[in-house]
């Protein structure tokens, strides 16, 4: 298939690439060198290719690279540009909130993106914003800790 | 300042929160191909045909590989740790469905995929045999002769065994099992069962093999990257060191990673097309790689009228699948502690590794042990019914202490049976009034409490290097898959240097650089690899002080590392570099009674309680609450050790309550996280965990495995409660809503149409 040329914001920089439609954003995205979005179940299932577009958390494994063109993506390397890690980041070292890390990156974002509507979740709140993510190691009762603290340090 | 028993974070967290910790999954090499693979779509039968044709002429594919090809490389390409019996790609023959037949290479992996459309096989259909039990009649074979690896002494015997599907028999005796239930006031038997389900790491399984010049590279999600290397080397005639493996970070691994899982095939095509070859599976693709063993339990008591558990006889099939894997071990290593924690006299284990049309089953998260504690506490809690007993008051009568010996003959040491059992009992508030709900919404409770010992023997190397500016690195081969073992390390080097944990460098598997280890399993890192870091540290730290008697440094003055090196050497130059074996004492089981007077080096102990609510209408189990502890020992890193705790219980919750392989004429029909559910953030009770105290005094600083603890009690510890709540007793897992709904419309005498 020929490949499309798309422009897009990547972490804050104008970007401008040729890609095929059937390839994914978690795909597009190797293609930068960014390999916090894994492709795990491919049936935008577990979270671990959470991405944010335009503000947005998306499956990257669903969501084709081609749509990303005149949008602004924004991955997990983006959180840290300043030096220095997210109050969500250090809070879920702080608690420990994961063990082999391989989706903690989708964790990380969602938990951007529910902050962000709910700056103060219920325990409900988080339940359901993260019910998309999923880990296997379990580390949920931590992560549910990380996500209070993060809050808490945002305030 | 004390390392040991700081609460420390992973040493790797900050690349996990930022996405940039190095797994397989991301591995690119320039040249490389991708490799997809055409399964066998029958459970059973011999090939007639394989058209690859299509699939070659397909623009963009560079190769289509078959059995044949393999073979041409690896005339004998059978591997497995415990037999060879797992060819590298199907020859003459498919045993399960999903097996690998041919692989297409290409540059993109979406060329590969869409040429494995295009391979058609021909197949001459063979029965096939699915259960374990059915198994155990030789009407169909899945093997023709059995190919014991020669690994294991004790496989030997089995050794071009034909006409059976038996890769392993197991048996125990210690006293007079007949004699003794012949005598007793009750006896009672049950018949349990449990459900293949598997691993589901997240990172799915992925390796990459590079050759080079008389080298061959293998990058690969692996938890016993010795084992490969030496394996990798068997299967081409080679020594050892001229196969290189490394292992990043593990993104999840459970179990599931062990052993060869896609390194052979990897290594073999790279070495046929000569440039690096990377397999990546799919998540639906998982499930037909390894899996956790189904298995029929059938164990009978003799109780006395002081309720006195006088003998227990255990009948356990494991259904192995379609190839060994370390499924013989599972059923041997755990078979022997079928009778539970229990102190009986008579005890009687009969444990059979079976092959069977099925995905091959391996070492889950408790290596066996969670499928017979599901069927040893719910026996147990049913005995304690049925004899009227209180089932707290029944077990501590029958637990096992330290001192007294095991049925296999080992006497109990530092095992916290009590400690943890008391500690389950005290949380739950066993003592205090329970509600026990409403008509339609039943509460009940539940407890149980299971004990493993630790694969023995086993051996761990480890190295501990001081440089010259007196910063130290440590090598290891175990693989840390989110268990923290490189913190672990680093805290037990920090100890005996005393150093801080954080200043320790951990450089682990690459097999280059680190040493052997047998493997990252059965929750036996920390202790074998441990007591090996503790030792090399030591060694490095007397070494160091020969170093400063030699640059003529007055002997019990504590010098700076730095300025040794500096006296010594007369600038910044030089190593130290310690290194330790650690193999514990062990004594192999007698082949006709299991006896054995060392059996393991250490025994790990887990216990839960749980309080449920059962809707009636429904059939739907809510945990209300989820009480664990278990005995590590002194733990390393207590934090990092009770998330061990409730990671372990939380993924058993999941083979507990939802998840299941259903099968369908040997096809998997629920291979996707969409039909097959694993606990999501929802499904999380409210938990407390514990960590008794307690001490394994061989271990390092007190310290023992912790990984699998977690999951012994919590299956059966719902059914109990479930039994407490209803009346009704659920016998298999998983134990769904609909279990559990038609038991109780069974119990009102209105059973559910089947289907």
């Amino acid at each position: 298939m020929s490949a499309r040329t798309i422009n897009f914001t990547l972490n804050g920089q104008a970007v401008s690439t040729a890609i095929e439609p059937h390839r994914n954003l978690v795909e597009l995205l190797q293609r930068f060198d960014l390999l916090g979005a894994r492709e795990s179940c491919g049936q935008g299932l577990c979270g671990c290719c959470t991405v944010l577009v335009d503000g947005v958390a998306v499956s990257g494994c669903l969501y084709f690279a081609v749509w990303v063109d005149g949008k602004s993506v924004s991955t997990v390397e983006h959180l840290d540009a300043d030096g220095a890690l997210s109050n969500v980041q250090q809070a879920f070292i702080d608690c420990g909130a994961f063990q082999c890390g391989f989706c903690t990156p989708g964790f990380v974002l969602m938990t951007h993106q529910l902050l962000k509507d709910c700056p103060d979740p219920s325990d409900e709140d988080i339940r359901d914003y993260l019910a998309g993510n999923l880990c296997r190691c379990a580390a949920y009762p931590e992560i549910i800790e990380a996500v209070k603290r993060a809050a808490k340090a945002a305030t | 300042m004390n390392q040991v028993g700081r609460n420390i974070p992973r040493l790797e967290v900050h690349a996990k929160v930022t996405g940039r910790a190095d797994y397989t999954h991301h591995l690119r090499l320039p040249g490389m191909l991708y490799g997809k693979v055409f399964r066998s779509t029958v459970p059973h039968g011999l090939i007639r045909s394989i058209d690859t044709q299509a699939a070659q002429a397909l623009p963009g594919v560079h190769r289509v590989i078959t059995g044949a090809d393999i073979q041409k490389l690896i005339p004998e390409p059978y591997y497995g740790p415990a037999f060879h019996d797992q060819p590298i790609l199907a020859l003459k023959k498919v045993r399960h469905v999903g097996e690998p037949v041919a692989v297409v290479l290409a540059s993109d992996p979406h060329v590969a995929e869409q040429a494995v459309q295009l391979i058609s096989a021909e197949y001459e259909e063979l029965p096939a045999v699915y259960d374990e039990v059915e198994a155990m009649q030789p009407d169909i074979l899945v093997h023709d002769v059995l190919r014991p690896a020669g690994t294991f002494a004790d496989l030997k015997h089995l050794k071009g065994r034909g006409g059976t599907n038996v890769a392993l028999d197991y048996h125990l005796r210690r006293g007079d099992v007949d004699a003794a239930m012949a005598r007793a006031d009750h006896v009672i038997e049950h018949t349990f069962k449990t459900q293949q389900c598997l691993h589901l790491a997240f990172e799915p399984f992925v390796s990459v093999a590079e050759p080079g010049d008389q080298r061959l590279t293998i990058y690969t999600a692996n938890q016993s990257p010795s084992f490969v290397r030496i394996e990798i080397a068997r299967l081409f005639g080679w020594p050892e060191n001229r196969v290189r493996v490394k292992v990043p970070y593990l993104g999840g691994g459970f179990g599931g990673k062990l052993y060869i899982k896609l390194e052979a095939l990897v290594a073999a095509l790279s070495m046929i097309v000569r440039r690096p070859v990377k397999i990546a599976l799919t998540m639906e693709e998982q499930f037909y790689m390894i899996t956790k063993h189904a298995t029929t339990f059938r164990i009978k008591s003799g109780v006395g009228k002081d309720g006195r558990l006088v003998a227990r006889k255990c009948e356990v099939y494991w259904n192995g699948g379609a190839y060994a894997d370390i499924g013989p071990r599972v059923a041997q290593k755990s078979g022997f502690t079928a009778a539970g924690p229990y102190d009986i006299d008579n005890v009687s284990v009969d444990s059979y590794e079976i092959y069977t049309n099925r995905t091959p089953a391996g070492a889950l998260r408790g290596f066996g042990v969670p499928q017979l504690v599901w069927a040893y506490e719910s026996h147990t809690d049913l005995i304690a019914r049925q004899l009227g007993i209180d089932p707290v008051d029944f077990r501590r009568k029958n637990l096992l202490r330290n001192g007294r010996p095991h049925a296999s003959g080992t006497v109990l040491q530092d095992a916290a049976i009590t400690e943890v059992f008391d500690s389950v009992v005290a949380r739950m508030g066993w003592d205090k009034p329970f509600d026990r709900g409403s008509e339609t919404l039943r509460r009940g409770r539940g407890i149980a409490i299971g004990l493993k010992a630790v694969i023995s023997p086993t051996t761990s190397v480890a190295i501990v290097n001081i440089s010259a500016d007196g910063s130290t690195t440590a090598y290891t081969g175990t693989v840390d898959m989110g268990q923290g073992s490189d913190t672990a390390y680093a805290l037990i080097v920090g100890e005996v240097l005393g150093i801080a944990a954080e200043e320790v460098r951990v450089i682990h598997s690459d097999t280059d650089v680190t040493p052997y280890d047998m493997g990252t399993l059965g929750s036996r890192s920390l202790y074998h690899m441990g007591n090996a870091m503790r030792l090399a540290a030591e060694d490095a730290r007397t070494k160091l002080r020969a170093l400063a008697v030699e640059a003529g440094l007055p002997e019990g003055t504590n010098y700076p590392p730095a300025e040794v090196f500096k006296k010594r050497y007369g600038m910044q130059a030089g190593n130290v570099i310690g290194t330790a074996s650690f193999v514990p004492s062990y004594k192999p089981p007698a082949p006709q009674t299991g006896q054995s007077d060392n059996v393991t080096p250490f025994w790990m102990v887990g216990g839960a309680g749980v309080e449920v609510e059962v809707d009636t209408e429904t059939g739907k189990v809510h945990i209300l609450r989820l009480v664990n502890a278990v005995d590590c020992g002194k733990p390393i890193n207590p934090g990092v050790a009770r998330a061990q705790i409730s990671g372990a219980a939380i993924m058993q919750l999941g083979f507990t309550l939802s998840e299941a392989m259903h099968l369908d004429g040997g096809q998997v029909t629920n291979a996707s996280l969409a039909d097959y559910k694993i606990p999501g953030i929802g499904d999380i009770p409210p938990m407390d965990n514990e960590v008794v105290a307690a001490e394994q005094h061989s271990g390092p600083f007190g310290a023992k495995g912790i990984g699998e603890s977690g999951t012994f009690g919590v299956s059966p510890a719902i059914a109990n409660a479930i039994h407490d709540a209803t009346g009704v007793r659920i016998m298999e897992l998983p134990i769904t809503a609909e279990a559990v709904l038609r038991a109780l419309r069974a119990q009102a005498g209105r059973p559910l149409d089947d289907e």
